[in-house]
């Protein structure tokens, strides 16, 4: 069974279908790049694998546990903005990612010590050691996605999910994201979803791009048909398909040729 | 140049500023200069001279009968009841507008209520309280309270439902309860708002206060003016309004401070 099951998976808000019949397998480990127009549904199926919406039919599950009702630390994500809380330093951000999992939703003594030493090491990590003390407001938009992403991190969530993470941030700070991205996630072998607008950084990152578009059009009512996943891509080796499949496939392997003799031969 | 582009120096716009305090001053001096030479007797525009007399022997002087300086047992009772009544009214707000605007269930159980509450006149349900609660301290007090609680709490309330969905969404991921989201996002956000209420219903709590004292009272700066009026003295009205201008004017920049000092999070993008 696949780490995530999406199944049949139909979402409506007020009768107008947005998306229909998803269906989808990812295994751990795999980063799945989401594409398409604007209003097709990409950010709302994001928000049903958070489980910040309950899908009208079909189900949801991460590695065969219950279909979620609400958000939890299972999931984590990172929006395009808003994603870090502005009444708290830098530092107490990252504590925030372990205290607010407690009853009071502070951590005392020994505990908060703790905790204050691991989000240092995490500052330095995402490299914002120096900003510690600072309030998110006072950061750049890149610093501010990099402190939104060690938070979501440092909850260890199973599943990770991105609403167009960069697509506030300059082209220049971008590239340097997706480093900083490639990075880590070869560090935590993390599941990624990642909403983008950015076919490139779509491809550049994910191992599959999944492509949402309506299949079915009705010119007098645009908003009776939802959109699905048209378009699957393997975005692995630089996007170049079956790289891999004679590893997967041993008996395709050219068969040692015997010597061309007869050729050589004088006819 | 366009007009909206001309924007003063500094020490013009310290001069400016200065412009209308000093224009009413002016005004004032020249009324009560005119109707005084005409009648040394009038008591509606006494000289500023006369005005700041009377004012030094109300601040210093005690009462000819008591020996209490009338003044400060004024300000000392008003500033009780306003405050009390303003303590009250901030912390009912904000316990019911967190409630309304993070639980679905409370605002709908709620926000009509409050909003057709806040749309009943304050003052007349003095005479009510009146009735219910006495001519004691608790009728003035309960006015203040319901003048400004439900304006306080819808705006509260709003305040709540303004912080962003994704804030709550990303709480949630990190583990939160609806406890540690109320305790832990919503109120340290809605606390400056909290503030920047009380500076804004502080003149509405002075209006309630001052007509409740008018109307019964024995003791308060509302009660001292409203009862010097029947003998035309106006140099004691103007000195009381001056000075409960004053104190208005101290505690707004009291709560200004206290939110700069109290919320670093709030300016850190400026």
């Amino acid at each position: 069974m696949s780490f995530i099951q999406v199944r049949d998976v139909w979402q409506a808000y007020g009768g107008r279908s947005i998306i229909e019949r998803v269906t989808l397998d990812v295994s751990e480990g795999e980063f799945v790049s989401i594409v398409g127009a604007s209003g097709c549904g990409k950010s709302t199926f994001l928000r049903l694998l958070l489980a910040d919406e309950r899908p009208v039919r079909g189900t949801i599950t991460v590695d065969g546990g219950d279909v979620a009702v609400e958000p939890g630390r299972e999931r984590g994500v990172v929006f395009q903005r808003y994603s870090v809380f502005p009444h708290l330093t830098v530092r107490e951000n990252i504590v925030a990612a372990e205290g607010f999992n407690t009853a009071s939703g502070w951590l005392f003594g020994a505990a908060k010590r703790t905790s204050r030493e691991r989000a240092d090491a995490i500052l330095a990590r995402i490299g914002l050691n120096h900003v510690a003390e600072q309030y998110p407001a006072s950061l750049s938009g890149g610093m501010q996605q990099r402190l939104a992403i060690g938070q979501a991190l440092t909850a260890k969530p199973r599943v990770l999910l991105l609403d167009e993470p960069f697509g506030a941030l300059d082209p220049g700070t971008r590239v340097q994201m997706h480093d900083f991205l490639t990075e880590l996630r070869a560090e935590t072998k993390m599941t990624v979803f990642m909403v983008s607008h950015d076919l490139e950084e779509a491809f550049k990152l994910g191992d599959r791009v999944l492509v949402f578009d309506k299949p079915r059009w009705d010119p007098q009512d645009p908003g009776l048909y939802g959109a699905t996943i048209t378009y699957e891509f393997d975005a692995r080796d630089g996007g170049m398909p079956y790289q891999h499949i004679l590893d997967r496939y041993p008996s395709l392997k050219p068969q040692a040729e015997p010597a061309p003799e007869r050729l050589l031969e004088p006819a | 140049m366009r007009l909206i582009n001309l924007s003063p120096s500094r020490p013009l716009a310290v001069f400016l500023a200065a412009v209308p305090f000093v224009a009413v001053l002016i005004a004032y001096a020249a009324g009560s200069e005119i109707r005084l030479a005409a009648n040394p007797a009038d008591k509606l525009l006494p000289a500023l001279s006369t005005i700041q007399e009377t004012a030094v022997r109300l601040f210093t002087e005690g009462d000819r009968r008591s020996g209490e300086i009338l003044l400060w047992k004024d300000t000392w009772a008003s500033l009780s009841r306003l405050l009390g009544g303003v303590a009250i009214s901030a912390s009912l707000s904000l316990v019911i507008g967190m409630v309304v605007g993070l639980l679905p269930m409370f605002r709908s159980l709620l926000s009509g209520f409050v909003a057709v509450l806040s749309m009943v006149p304050p003052l007349a349900l003095l005479p009510i309280l009146f009735i219910v609660f006495g001519l004691g301290e608790t009728s003035k007090v309960v006015l203040i309270v319901i003048g400004i609680t439900p304006f306080m709490t819808r705006d509260l309330a709003q305040r709540v439902l303004d912080i962003p969905h994704e804030q709550l969404v990303k709480a949630q991921t990190l583990g939160a309860s609806s406890w540690v989201i109320a305790a832990r996002v919503a109120l340290p956000q809605v606390l400056p708002r909290l503030i920047a209420n009380v500076r804004l219903t502080l003149g509405s709590a002075w209006l309630f206060l001052i007509a409740a004292e008018a109307v019964a009272a024995e003791v308060g700066l509302g009660y001292r003016i409203f009862l010097v009026r029947r003998y035309l003295a106006m140099d004691v009205i103007l000195t009381y309004v001056i000075w409960i201008t004053l104190l208005a004017f101290v505690l707004d920049w009291l709560l200004k401070q206290l939110s700069r000092k109290a919320f670093p999070w709030m300016e850190a993008g400026l």
